[in-house]
């Protein structure tokens, strides 16, 4: 059975994707095709996380060659949780747009937008699922080209400007890819991560340094860490606020899965390249937050924030220790909802006042309690408050460095815990400046990005009840805490012990069909 | 493995280009560079299998030299692939910029924009409002 399931995260979605374009002019089965494609690939997620937990990794072995010269893929705990995750944050991103789209009734781009969009979550399962190097960067393409579209989607002045810093940058990272791709293969003469596993170890310590980095560079592209994050905080707030949200959510983490999975399978251990994951996690946590102090845009000021936050990840990882990686994983689960809900957030306040500008908005508390309900909640969970799951996930992160008690690792718990209450200081600005105060008189921005009925109570049911969904799923981290906590450790675990990884791909199963 | 070194000297060649087009401002130089730079890439990762050799079909009577090997080779045909989708993807996005501004160069980043006027004003304590206009 497994060999039906595994691919189907990855298949579904594409063959959706064909099917919206065809029924372009009947909105409403698009929308329920879509709709019905992403609900369906969130329970085969589920089955899967529940099969990786019971019985150990996944594999399947595409068009029946064997594991070395062949594509696996392979479904262990990390993957099919960030999957589940991810299916998850995606239906409800998709509930929001259509909310947005019923309302605002253009044909043209919302047409567009559904094949774009199960192109896109075609190819973050594929970044999850796949275990071949080669396999992973074509995953990384189907996912970036659909987000190419979604990002320039209005096709504006400001869209066009931002797209093509986007698309430069996102290029330039694939080429350096390729190269690491091809250098990887030359090295070892193996793309399947598991094969290069045994491989790369026995290389010179100077080569292995210079593959691992290279990696490491190309996902830190994606993932936004500190030199490489300023594409990001201006390309993401020009896109509609659905799609700023799923890319906030999901693209940056895909890119530190990749850096995660790349770094405990094929480098494992490697002191230098730990030491420089700590330097980064500091400097991506301190100056992502200090950026996102100064903002006077709600959306950019969040953006500044996914930087700042991705450090927190990379901490777990350089701390290399199963408490560490457990607290990694648990905060890319708790990151991924909860950024994703407070765009969705931001994409209501603008909707409703016209403008994300801090400055030009304000009193939202006397016109929209519904409104800054949402906003609060996630808000402090990404603050750290207890006992949301930011709290939570942060106290995991904290207790492993301190724990590991070297210099770096006790530096990083500082600015974690400094990043931190910076956090607080921006969610607390932006709740003075819109929730407090006076109410402002609403005047529109010139160029609007979410066509809208500026200033009237009404907001889509639709949109307001994603949008509570993603706020309930964030609260209910911290519901399952212990469990998802149990789980991220198993996981990590796994990642510290990659050789159960390497047999299960390598080795096939008893009664697996191997040609 | 042994390797070419006309195609290594290409190689680099190609990446010296395509970097160089990469920094200036004009997007079309931009464009063109991000070509360069992906067939420089593609080149290199068929450079990783190696040198030439027979064919790789099964049943094929190998050479003195052995086969090929085809893996970097189906690797890159998928990389080309992409790499050419995404290029026209690019240059209609380079040609939209153009119907939108008129002009083919990089536009300025917003904070650099904002930055720069902070800087103009703070350098000049005295404006009066008709300056700014």
């Amino acid at each position: 059975m497994i060999r039906v399931l595994l691919p189907l995260p990855i298949v579904l979605p594409l063959l959706g994707a064909g099917l919206a374009v065809a029924l372009g002019r009947h909105q409403r089965l698009q929308r329920l095709l879509s709709v019905l494609t992403l609900t369906v690939c969130a329970v085969v997620a589920a089955r899967l996380l529940h099969l990786a937990d019971t019985a150990g990794p996944a594999v399947v072995q595409l068009g029946g060659w064997a594991a070395p010269a062949g594509i696996s893929l392979v479904a262990d705990r990390l993957s099919s949780l960030l999957l589940l995750v991810s299916a998850l944050v995606l239906l409800a991103v998709l509930l929001y747009a259509i909310g947005q789209g019923a309302a605002d009734g253009r044909r043209t781009t919302v047409a567009v937008f559904h094949p774009c969009y199960l192109v896109l979550a075609a190819g973050i399962a594929m970044a999850f699922l796949t275990g071949d190097l080669f396999n992973l960067f074509v995953a990384f393409e189907v996912m970036l080209v659909a987000s190419y579209v979604l990002i320039t989607l209005d096709g504006g002045q400001e869209q066009v400007r931002a797209g093509m810093t986007y698309v430069v940058v996102s290029l330039l990272a694939s080429a350096l890819f390729v190269t690491a791709v091809g250098l990887v293969y030359a090295a070892t003469g193996t793309v399947n991560m598991a094969d290069a596993a045994g491989r790369l170890a026995e290389l010179p310590d100077g080569v292995r340094l210079m593959l691992g980095l290279m990696l490491l560079v190309v996902f830190g592209v994606k993932a936004a860490i500190f030199p490489l994050f300023s594409w990001l905080p201006d390309s993401y707030p020009t896109a509609p606020s659905p799609v700023t949200a799923v890319f906030a959510g999901l693209l940056t983490k895909v890119g530190v899965y990749a850096i995660i999975r790349t770094q405990t399978l094929l480098f494992p251990g490697d002191s230098v390249t730990a030491s420089i994951l700590l330097v980064l996690a500091v400097l991506t946590m301190v100056v992502g937050i200090l950026g996102a102090l100064v903002q006077d845009d709600l959306k950019r000021l969040l953006s500044f924030t996914i930087v700042g936050h991705i450090g927190y990840m990379l901490l777990g990882l350089g701390l290399y220790s199963v408490a560490g990686l457990a607290g990694a994983i648990l905060y890319t689960v708790h990151h991924i909802v909860v950024q994703t809900t407070l765009f969705l957030v931001a994409g209501l306040i603008e909707r409703r006042e016209g403008t994300s500008s801090l400055a030009r908005t304000g009193g939202l508390q006397h016109v929209a309690p519904v409104l800054t309900v949402l906003y609060l909640l996630p808000a402090l969970s990404l603050a750290g408050i207890p006992p949301f799951s930011g709290f939570l996930a942060k106290l995991g992160l904290i207790q492993a460095g301190t724990a590991d008690g070297g210099a770096l690792a006790l530096l990083a718990v500082a600015a974690a815990i400094v990043t931190s209450l910076l956090t607080l200081y921006a969610m607390a600005r932006v709740w003075s400046t819109v929730f407090w105060g006076r109410v402002a008189p609403v005047v529109p921005d010139a160029d609007l990005t979410d066509a809208l009925e500026v200033g009237t109570a009404r907001t889509p049911r639709l949109m307001l009840g994603a949008t509570a969904f993603a706020v309930a799923g964030g609260l209910s981290i911290t519901v399952v805490a212990g469990p998802l906590y149990a789980l991220s450790g198993r996981a990590a675990a796994d990642l510290m012990e990659p050789a159960t990884y390497v047999r299960a791909v390598l080795v096939p199963a008893p009664g697996a069909l191997s040609r | 493995m042994s390797g070419n070194l006309t195609l290594a000297l290409t190689v680099g060649a190609l990446y010296a280009a395509g970097t160089y087009l990469l920094l200036q401002r004009t997007l079309t130089r931009v464009v063109l560079g991000l070509g360069l730079l992906g067939h420089g890439a593609n080149l290199l990762l068929l450079q990783a299998g190696g040198s030439a050799g027979g064919v790789p079909f099964v049943g094929a009577p190998a050479g003195a030299s052995g086969v090929a090997d085809p893996l970097p080779q189906a690797m890159v045909l998928t990389a080309i692939v992409i790499t050419f989708g995404v290029s026209a993807f690019l240059l209609a996005l380079a040609y939209r910029s153009w119907v939108l501004t008129g002009e083919d160069d990089v536009q300025d980043d917003v904070e650099d924009r904002r930055v720069t006027r902070r800087q103009r004003t703070e350098d000049a304590p005295v404006v009066r409002p008709e300056d700014e206009l």
